[in-house]
């Protein structure tokens, strides 16, 4: 067995970018068996702290350090899935293919990672003419049957109505359940409460707070996260 | 006028008869057209796919050669090759001119320019969707390319016919690596030109007809795969 991939710090990390700092401080610390979303305002610099850590984007300044080796051990769901031009099953079954799983094997576990996503019955239809809640589904089925010990989702559910964003919430669980870690950005607080175990608060390409859930809704630290839940939360 | 209605009806019943003829010149044109496509395609497409995916140096110039080769002279191409292909060019040993091989050859470096500008804007939309999920995922360059390759199958095929249409009605590079020998390199470009010379307007027209048909029949063909294929993949 590989040594554990987490935890995962970052050091300082920043980002310049055509000579634009867009991200300038991430200090962070990501342990094993916890549920993190990432909350602030848009353009704060969320899906960018994704992208560093999955390996996306490179940093100009600071560090990203895994424990072990993260390759072919980390996975990422995207706000537009993207579905190739081919059935819903050999969309899942793509990442497999990519890791050099032999066809049958990696057709089993497509479906029955489908089946687990609940779309079993669309299986042989072609993945682009799904709607959007169908396709994020098989995203997540694609991302599940890597088994990645560290999932990046960013804003999985924001172009999705709430019946098939709940269905997306439900699917994130029942990985997270399995020993799958968790990182997920969103901009629905609610969504936030719901699966979060730890909130990072990211404002203005800085990380302003991290902290327990409960703690982070109930009694904010920071003045600009307390500004952020009052101007976010209708109550 | 009634040049042109004798004319018109003349090609008409060679084209019904089945002159033989008319058809020899009409199937060289197209096994020539086809072979050409076919080795333009084997290497403009992944050369396409390469060139959008890659990042090297002189990638930038390398786009723009592509794009301004898609203008090539039918004639200075088939001037090119004619000297390559000459007893005394490089490639003379082959023996290859005025044999349906060197019109091959010719027809391929007019066309493989055009499938692989084509592929490079295709393949290069089709990263910028894609082109995360396929890093996440952990594709390789040669992966990646092979799978937007696939991927954008039908838009390509929209881009081969294409290719393939601009070799079928090309006259210059044919006509001076083939040199219209009857039987043997005349095309149907080569024979409308030589027939309009001589005044035999019958053949040369209906080769034109046999010529425009085909040429309709690949663009109403791309539409229809263009079309079916956006209702059923999306």
């Amino acid at each position: 067995m590989a040594r554990p991939i987490l935890p995962l710090v970052l050091d300082r990390v920043s980002l310049d970018i055509g000579g634009t700092r867009i991200v300038s401080d991430f200090t962070l610390r990501l342990e094993p068996g916890q549920r993190t979303v990432v909350v602030g305002a848009n353009g704060a610099g969320k899906s960018m702290l994704l992208r560093l850590c999955h390996g996306l984007v490179a940093p100009t300044g600071g560090s990203i350090a895994w424990n072990g080796d993260p390759a072919g051990r980390q996975a990422m769901v995207f706000q537009r899935p993207s579905m190739l031009r081919r059935a819903a099953l050999d969309n899942v079954a793509y990442g497999l293919k990519l890791r050099g799983v032999p066809r049958a094997e990696r057709e089993a576990r497509a479906a029955e990672m489908l089946a687990r996503v609940g779309l079993s019955h669309i299986a042989r239809r072609p993945a682009r003419v799904l709607s959007g809640g169908e396709q994020q589904r098989v995203a997540l089925a694609r991302a599940w049957a890597l088994a990645p010990e560290i999932l990046f989702l960013d804003e999985p559910t924001a172009s999705l109505d709430p019946g098939a964003a709940r269905a997306v919430e439900d699917i994130v669980l029942a990985m997270a359940s399995e020993g799958t870690r968790i990182v997920m950005t969103t901009h629905n607080l609610g969504q936030a409460r719901r699966i979060a175990d730890e909130i990072v608060f990211v404002d203005k390409g800085r990380i302003a707070e991290t902290a327990p859930s409960d703690r982070f809704f109930t009694a904010p630290a920071t003045p600009a996260a307390r500004a952020f839940l009052k101007g976010e939360l209708p109550w | 006028m009634s040049t042109f209605a004798d004319a018109f009806a003349a090609a008409a019943s060679l084209v019904a008869q089945g002159d033989a003829r008319l058809y020899a010149i009409v199937a060289l044109s197209l096994q020539v057209s086809l072979a050409a496509t076919a080795v333009a395609a084997l290497i403009g497409l992944p050369l396409g796919a390469f060139v959008a995916l890659a990042r090297f140096p002189g990638r930038r110039a390398a786009v723009a050669a592509l794009n301004a080769m898609m203008g090539l002279p039918p004639v200075v191409v088939g001037l090119v090759v004619y000297l390559l292909l000459s007893r005394a060019g490089p490639l003379g040993a082959f023996g290859l001119l005025f044999t349906p091989g060197a019109m091959v050859f010719a027809q391929t470096i007019l066309i493989a320019p055009i499938l692989a500008a084509l592929a490079r804007q295709t393949i290069e939309d089709a990263w910028a969707e894609h082109g995360e999920q396929l890093r996440s995922l952990g594709a390789s360059l040669p992966q990646a390319g092979a799978t937007l390759l696939w991927d954008t199958r039908f838009a390509l095929t929209t881009a081969i016919l294409a290719g393939f249409g601009r070799a079928s009605a090309e006259v210059g590079a044919v006509m001076i690596v083939g040199g219209n020998i009857d039987g043997v390199t005349r095309t149907m470009t080569t024979a409308i030109a030589l027939e309009t010379s001589k005044g035999d307007l019958p053949l040369a027209l209906g080769l034109g007809v046999v010529l425009i048909a085909t040429v309709f029949a690949v663009n109403a063909a791309a539409a229809w795969l263009r079309d079916a294929t956006q209702r059923r993949f999306g």
